[in-house]
């Protein structure tokens, strides 16, 4: 638990000396307390305070980075279970697997079809974020290798994996300047791996089977001198897995237990691809900063990323689409023009119902900031300037070549005025855009 | 090292609610579902009983469906005239735990089907399959107000799950299901309070809250399912810290929200670097089903064959 003013001022000088800039040092307490000061204002802090101070100010998760770069990796520091209550705050990484034992001919194939997984849906790229290297040959050259390969190949971040320190040590001589991610500590080898780790200056994950022995191996890794750990919860039972995941969450989170206070790493093998991304999408929305699958047929990755983008946008910000004019099947000059808000999910309603309806049409959102049709009225973000002004923007009148513009029905009120300004005629769209297929098919086609 | 407990202590949780009616019950079914019974986050049944296992609802329509992709069809090809035997294929080959008969037809775009002509269907798909039914109506309330009674009445004693009931047209739906013995979707669209309203309303009129299904509509994978997650979320949140009007079991719409999306229908040529639609089209369905999971769902409605295997599984291995 995080420490109250109180706490703190315990572990205070008591000087009142103002040196901090407070009247008093129960003052600067308080405000410690809150997060709205820094121990380092106190000159005169005793190096036992600045111990205690320090570790309870650390954020529960620790916050870990793979690779460098545009494309380095971060995961941890969330601040709580469920989205709603905040936000989840570093999206899960997702990580495709490539073998050190595929021929060279299979081997570039495969790192040139991971390296493709980019994707683009609604406007905006989606894409993957590591390459996890396995050694699954045992052999310490094709290891280094493949690791070299990866590293030269590949504009995207490295994992590590195998649980050979000898094979670790050569691998990483070919690519530790681009801070991989040390994957294979287990309880045989955590005090060689950790070593090479530091050495290195690279994150490392651990293993074990029990909780009580993830947390002994977190605090090996920790003693070598390791700051950036993942706690790796792979398993062949999915529910043991999901479980754990958040077991450790709730112990960071709810217990303020910092042995566990690591972001987490599973690795998702199933032949079946719908399972491996049914399995990697729970684990995404339960706990995990990195999921590594086997399938990079961009079928099984794309719903993944999807899934991923839905779950870390932030719950207190409406997502938006540009405001612009969109055509919906093939729109021509007779076709009809319906206005609707930015806000996403009023937008994409819309343009689901008039996809459906199979009448090209276009859509104008309005930009309300991201609000919906009712709350932008009653703020005033949509009024009639605001769509003459969009209208305007988005040149429709250029497009069709009839003047009649459909509103929503939630604001029929202002089709008075709305005609007084854009000199188009109003026809009043129904109030819930599933009633739009039949009002495009029955009042606009009569 | 030691490990604090981890476990949450929950006081309440999700009704329990057995759909169908067997023969010793006075219905006809030669199976009843029983859902909801949660006393814990899903899947988390290390702090309290996890309650009966998600189940997965197959869709079935009166009419063929206009909208539906070449991929989507395949599968249903032989069957999609005949709702009967289309019941049958999903609970025979395709494992379905119950039906759900969507009453499009009846819509007055949709070939404005009669009353008589919905009942015949029903009564065909009850004579067609033992499990329990879900009954749909087309989402037009003075269509759905005019037809769903004369459907309730003749399936009474079945205990269908009928619906969909919301705030603005909840009383019709609510009184019959009532006298003929049925269970009943409250829908609020994405919308906690509007969704507690309407429990509330039907709750006036006497109807058993234990005898009440939610329905939050729902968003599809990459259009808004960020927003159904979470409000089902809160939802089982406050069901399980003692809200008796959030306490009732939920069931989503996932096959209809999903297929409608770009990235499950649009063919090979029109979207190359999705990759092949025979797999985007279901997986695009399994992940929207198997994230909302987390939220706490109860019913899954599905429509294609392979994503309800990939979801069964999925299902069997997290329960």
């Amino acid at each position: 638990m995080a420490l109250t003013g109180l706490d703190i001022y315990k572990l205070l000088p008591k000087t009142n000396c103002k040196k901090c800039g407070r009247p008093t040092c129960l003052a600067f307490a308080m405000q410690l307390a809150q997060k709205k000061a820094n121990l380092s204002d106190c000159p005169d802090v005793s190096e036992e305070a600045k111990k205690v101070l320090g570790a309870a100010s650390a954020p529960p998760i620790k916050l870990v980075t793979v690779g460098t770069g545009a494309k380095k990796v971060e995961v941890g520091e969330e601040n709580v279970l469920f989205r709603h209550e905040e936000k989840f705050y570093h999206p899960t990484g997702v990580a495709v697997t490539i073998s050190d034992d595929l021929s060279d001919a299979d081997f570039n194939d495969r790192l040139k079809k991971i390296n493709s997984l980019k994707l683009s849906r609604v406007g905006t790229e989606i894409e993957i974020d590591l390459v996890a290297v396995i050694n699954k040959s045992n052999n310490v050259n094709k290891f280094a290798e493949a690791a070299k390969k990866v590293s030269s190949g590949s504009h995207l971040s490295i994992i590590l994996s195998s649980a050979s320190v000898e094979n670790m040590k050569a691998a990483l001589a070919n690519c530790a300047e681009k801070r991989p991610l040390v994957h294979g500590a287990n309880s045989q080898n955590c005090e060689a791996m950790a070593a090479l780790a530091k050495e290195k200056n690279c994150p490392m994950t651990v293993t074990a089977p029990t909780l009580e022995e993830l947390a002994d191996m977190a605090e090996c890794a920790k003693k070598a001198g390791v700051e950036e750990i993942m706690l790796d919860v792979s398993g062949n039972n999915p529910k043991e897995v999901l479980q754990k995941l958040t077991k450790i969450r709730r112990a960071a989170l709810k217990k303020n237990f910092r042995t566990l206070g690591f972001p987490m790493i599973t690795f998702v093998c199933d032949d079946d691809p719908f399972q491996e991304i049914s399995l990697a999408s729970t684990y995404l929305a339960k706990y995990a900063g990195i999921v590594a699958v086997n399938t990079c047929e961009p079928w099984g990755i794309m719903p993944l990323l999807t899934a991923r983008t839905n779950l870390f946008t932030d719950p207190q910000k409406p997502i938006q689409v540009e405001p612009r004019l969109y055509a919906v099947g093939d729109a021509k000059e007779d076709s009809p023009v319906l206005f609707t808000t930015n806000f996403s999910l009023t937008y994409y309603t819309v343009e689901g119902e008039v996809e459906g309806s199979r009448i090209p049409a276009y859509i104008l959102s309005v930009d309300t900031g991201g609000t919906s049709v009712l709350t932008a009225y009653s703020g005033d973000k949509l009024n009639d300037k605001v769509v003459a002004k969009a209208m305007a923007d988005a040149q429709v009148e250029t497009k069709v070549k009839h003047r009649k513009l459909i509103i929503p029905g939630l604001v029929a009120v202002m089709s008075g005025k709305l005609q007084e300004t854009l000199g188009w005629e109003i026809l009043v769209g129904p109030r819930e855009a599933s009633g739009l297929p039949s009002y495009l098919k029955t009042v606009w086609r009569a | 090292m030691e490990i604090p407990n981890l476990a949450d202590k929950w006081s309440s949780g999700v009704n329990e609610i057995t759909l169908g009616a067997t023969k010793d019950n006075g219905g006809t079914r030669t199976k009843t579902i029983t859902i909801g019974g949660s006393k814990c986050v899903p899947f988390m049944d290390f702090e309290g009983n996890p309650g009966h296992k998600p189940v997965v609802a197959m869709d079935i329509c009166d009419v063929p469906p206009d909208d539906w992709s070449e991929t989507m069809s395949k599968p249903f090809a032989d069957v999609l005239n005949d709702p009967a035997q289309w019941a049958k294929k999903c609970v025979e080959q395709y494992g379905a735990d119950m039906i759900c008969l969507k009453l499009d037809g009846i819509h007055p775009d949709k070939g404005n089907k009669s009353a008589e002509q919905a009942v015949k269907t029903v009564k065909s798909v009850l004579a067609a399959v033992g499990v329990p039914l879900i009954i749909w109506g087309c989402e037009q309330d003075e269509k759905d107000n005019e037809v769903m009674p004369k459907v309730s009445q003749a399936a009474k004693g079945e205990n269908c799950l009928m619906g969909i009931v919301s705030q603005n047209s909840y009383k019709t739906l609510t009184a019959t299901c009532l006298a003929d013995g049925h269970s009943l979707i409250t829908m609020a669209p994405v919308d906690i309070n509007i969704g507690k309203q309407i429990n509330i309303l039907v709750s006036e009129m006497d109807f058993p809250l234990n005898r009440i299904v939610m329905f939050q509509s729902t968003g599809a994978l990459g259009y808004g399912l960020e927003y159904t997650y979470s409000i089902q979320e809160r939802e089982r949140l406050a069901a399980l810290t003692g809200d008796k009007m959030m306490a009732m079991p939920v069931i989503c719409d996932v096959g209809r929200e999903a297929w409608r999306a770009k990235e499950a229908k649009s063919g090979d040529s029109e979207a190359p670097q999705w990759g092949s639609r025979e797999e985007r089209g279901p997986m695009w369905e399994a992940i929207t089903a198997v994230s909302l999971l987390q939220s706490g769902v109860d019913i899954i409605r599905m429509q294609h064959p392979k994503a309800v295997a990939a979801v069964k599984k999925c299902i069997d291995r997290l329960y």
